[in-house]
Order: structure tokens, then C-alpha cells, then sequence
């Protein structure tokens, strides 16, 4: 691109910038979304508009792309490090100014499990999405998680596995949940590539989400109905 | 016969004019191996075709794909076996296999059955964070590992990729001191620490020993 065409993001106005903000994500450009992020805010954007118009609905439009095959998953890393760098910005600007809070997750990957690229992406989706994330890490044991549960106090279990060799410890960990009488207090979702929706219901999961956006659709929708039942009980 | 990994990768092995009762239906990453085998066994009642080893990176497609094999061979053959383990089907080619009527091999994915599925299980609590090659992983690292991951373009994803792994494993199913230089240097490049060990070719042999 010749210097002349090149865009300034300072100059577009605001419907024009969130519009390249999404490219700019698309293309992982970390740099042009900090600067983005930052404008959007020196305009007056409250920060939970520049993180769901910005930053999650250009995201949103990945993850579409990603389902359909036509990004693969180094270009959503670079997105997702681009979002990332976004949301740091906005993270502390919006506990001050009291986003909307969806719901509470604990996350993590099972035990003898650390492959968490997929764990890490939901995390910050569902961060978006305005729930608070507890990201336990890697490679948790049914003591890690049910410590989590009782000190966090989640809405949200989720529990990630890439190895068909480790997916079977969901089932350990929900099962201990049942046997400790706990298991109706949260919503079980999990995922990783090597599951499906007949291994999700098998182990007693409530969702198998085979992707971040059908993580975060997933959540929202078992939380209304957690509110509706709350609401009609 | 001479093999091509490339083709191996992207196309698999067309079976040769039939001449076994029993049709192996291999990953194009055991073409090799198998081959071997067969040589060093005198197992002349085995044909051998692969599907393309790059399912390795999808794995998803891989219980269509024997399927379509299975039904296009079965009337040729007394018996086909599936050289697949698991291979990241999450279960999904086990049930297929029992579907068909076929048997396959057993375990998680090679990397364990060229350790040994007991040998293999037994370490695993130890050794989650090692990243497995095999002699044909080795030779065809930038087309399963390096390209596929973006990594020729985009390196500061290494440690996304990687940065949980502690060493690099090198499952050797020969003595090829050159592979044992460039399993080294992908170490390397992965940023991992580097262990070669020879395995031979494990539960492999043993289970198509057993095939009549």
C-alpha cells in the first residue's frame, strides 16, 4: 500500500473506525486496534461500548469465518492476541465503571491436559460477553476444581480437552460433583476437538460448545433460564 | 517400491493389483513402517493402501474417508483391517469400525502404539508435556508442524503453540542418524528440550502379526 493510502484512524469517524477496527482484528494487527481502542475512548466511548462494538463484535466475525473454513487457527491466534491487547486497555476501565456482569466461569483444562488455546479463547469471549472469568490453567485435577467451585462460587464450570486420552477426566470430575451433591449448582459446559455432543451428554455435561461463540451463546442462554427459574421459583 | 511422503501426505497409496486376502487400510504416515514390516515378515498375504496422512491434521474426516475405503474394497477381500488407532476421533472411528464389521488397532494414536499402549499409558502421567514425532513426523516436520501452524509466517506464535510442552520427544522406528540431527534441530526450533527414543515399531507389529 502506498504511503498516501494508508488510513488514519484518528480522522474516520466513529461508525468508520469500529468498521476498520473489525479488519484490523480480522488481520491481527495489534497495534492499530490498541490505537483504535484508545481514540474510541478519548471520544467519550464508555468502555463496555468500545469492548462489545469494537472489539467482540470484529471478533464475532472471525469466529463465523472460522466455523465456515475460511480462517484457520493461526489467524484466529493473531486475532485473538490483538483482542487481547484491546481488552487489557479496557479491562481495569471497566471494573471502574461497572460493566454489566452476565455471570461467573471457572475454567480450565483437565488433568494430564495443556493444551489451552481453546480454553484461552473461550476465556476472553466469554470476558467479552460480560462474564467474569476464573481461568484455573492447565492440567487440573478434580481437587483444583472443586476447591475453585467452592471459592469462586461460579455460575459456570467449564472444562476443556484436546487428547482423547484426557477427555474422559470430565467425566470423573462431574461425576464427583454428583456424588458430592453439588452437581446442580453449576452448568457444565465443555469442549475440545476430539468431543462431541453425544460424548458431552454421555459424561452428564449440560452443552458440549464446539467453539468459543457457541460457548458464549451456550452460557447466555443456560443463564436466562437460571433467571427465568429463579424468577418463577 | 519407492513411496513419496509428499504423495503419502496429500493423496495416501493406492493399492497395488491385488495379490493378499487381507487389505490393510493404513494413515499414509505408516506407508513405511507397514511396508517393513511386511518385507522383514514375508507377509505376503497383506495389500496395503493409505488414506492421505494429512487427515493427521483433521482428524474429523477421517471415519468418512475409511468408510468410503472399507465399502470400495470389502468384496475384494477376505478381511480388511484399519491401521488407525483413535487418532484424535474422539471415539467416533471405533464406532464406525464396529459398524462396518472391521477391526483396527488399538490405543490413542500412534505415538502410543509405536511406545507400547501399555508402556505408553504407563508414562503418560509423567510425560504430558512432551510432543511426540515419529520418523515420518521428522522428515515431513514444516508440512504437519510448521506450516499448518502458521509458524513460517507468523513465529511469535511458537510459545501459544508450545509454551506448555517441555521437551521434544523423537519416537524412532529406525536407526537413521540424519533423522536424529533433524528431530534435534525441530527441537530446536520448537524451543524444547530433545529426547530420542528408539521404539521400533511397537504394538504395530504385534497386532498385524495377529492377522492371518
Amino acid at each position: 500500500m502506498d504511503e498516501e493510502d494508508d488510513i488514519i484512524l484518528s480522522e474516520l469517524p466513529d461508525d468508520e473506525l469500529t468498521l476498520q477496527m473489525h479488519d484490523d482484528l480480522y488481520d491481527g494487527m495489534k497495534e492499530e486496534i490498541d490505537e483504535g481502542v484508545n481514540i474510541l475512548l478519548g471520544r467519550g466511548w464508555a468502555p463496555y461500548r468500545v469492548l462489545t462494538e469494537a472489539l467482540v463484535a470484529g471478533m464475532t466475525i472471525v469466529g463465523k469465518d472460522f466455523r465456515d473454513g475460511i480462517l484457520f487457527v493461526p489467524e484466529v491466534l493473531l486475532a485473538a492476541n490483538a483482542m487481547k491487547s484491546g481488552m487489557s486497555i479496557l479491562k481495569p476501565l471497566l471494573a471502574e465503571t461497572g460493566a454489566p456482569r452476565v455471570g461467573k466461569m471457572v475454567i480450565g483444562t483437565v488433568k494430564g491436559d495443556i493444551h489451552d488455546i481453546g480454553k484461552n479463547l473461550v476465556g476472553m469471549m466469554m470476558e467479552g460477553a460480560g462474564f467474569e472469568v476464573q481461568d484455573l490453567g492447565i492440567n487440573n485435577s478434580v481437587e483444583k476444581y472443586l476447591e475453585a467451585l467452592e471459592t469462586e462460587e461460579p455460575d459456570i464450570l467449564g472444562m476443556s480437552a484436546l487428547l482423547t486420552t484426557t477427555m474422559p477426566y470430565m467425566k470423573v470430575v462431574i461425576d464427583t460433583l454428583v456424588e458430592k451433591g453439588m452437581r446442580d449448582d453449576y452448568i457444565v459446559l465443555v469442549g475440545g476437538a476430539p468431543l462431541n455432543e453425544e460424548f458431552g451428554k454421555a459424561i452428564g455435561a449440560d452443552a458440549y460448545c464446539r467453539d468459543a461463540a457457541v460457548a458464549v451463546e451456550t452460557a447466555k442462554e443456560f443463564m436466562d433460564r437460571k433467571h427465568n427459574q429463579l424468577a418463577a421459583g | 517400491m519407492k513411496l513419496d511422503d509428499n504423495i503419502l501426505t496429500e493423496q495416501g497409496l493406492a493399492s497395488a493389483a491385488q495379490t493378499g486376502r487381507v487389505l490393510l487400510l493404513a494413515c499414509g504416515a505408516l506407508a513405511h513402517e507397514i511396508l517393513a514390516l511386511k518385507r522383514a515378515n514375508g507377509w505376503n498375504h497383506m495389500d496395503l493402501t493409505c488414506l492421505p496422512a494429512k487427515f493427521h491434521l483433521y482428524p474429523d474426516k477421517i471415519p468418512a474417508a475409511v468408510e468410503e475405503a472399507v465399502l470400495k474394497n470389502r468384496d475384494d477381500y477376505e478381511q480388511i483391517f484399519v491401521v488407525y488407532a483413535d487418532c484424535g476421533t474422539g471415539g467416533l472411528l471405533q464406532a464406525k469400525c464396529a459398524e462396518l464389521g472391521v477391526e483396527m488397532v488399538e490405543g490413542p494414536h500412534c505415538y502410543s502404539f509405536f511406545e507400547g499402549n501399555d508402556a505408553f499409558s504407563e508414562i503418560a502421567d509423567e510425560e504430558f508435556t512432551a510432543f511426540y514425532l515419529t520418523d515420518f513426523l521428522v522428515r515431513q516436520f514444516d508440512a504437519f508442524v510448521w506450516k499448518p501452524m502458521g509458524l513460517d509466517r507468523h513465529p511469535e506464535l511458537r510459545d501459544m503453540y508450545f509454551g506448555n510442552y517441555t521437551k521434544l520427544v523423537y519416537q524412532a522406528q529406525t536407526n537413521v542418524p540424519a533423522l536424529d540431527e533433524k528431530a534435534r534441530e525441530c527441537a530446536e526450533r520448537l524451543g524444547l528440550d530433545y529426547e530420542r527414543r528408539f521404539t521400533g515399531y511397537g504394538d504395530l507389529e504385534s497386532t498385524l502379526k495377529t492377522l492371518s
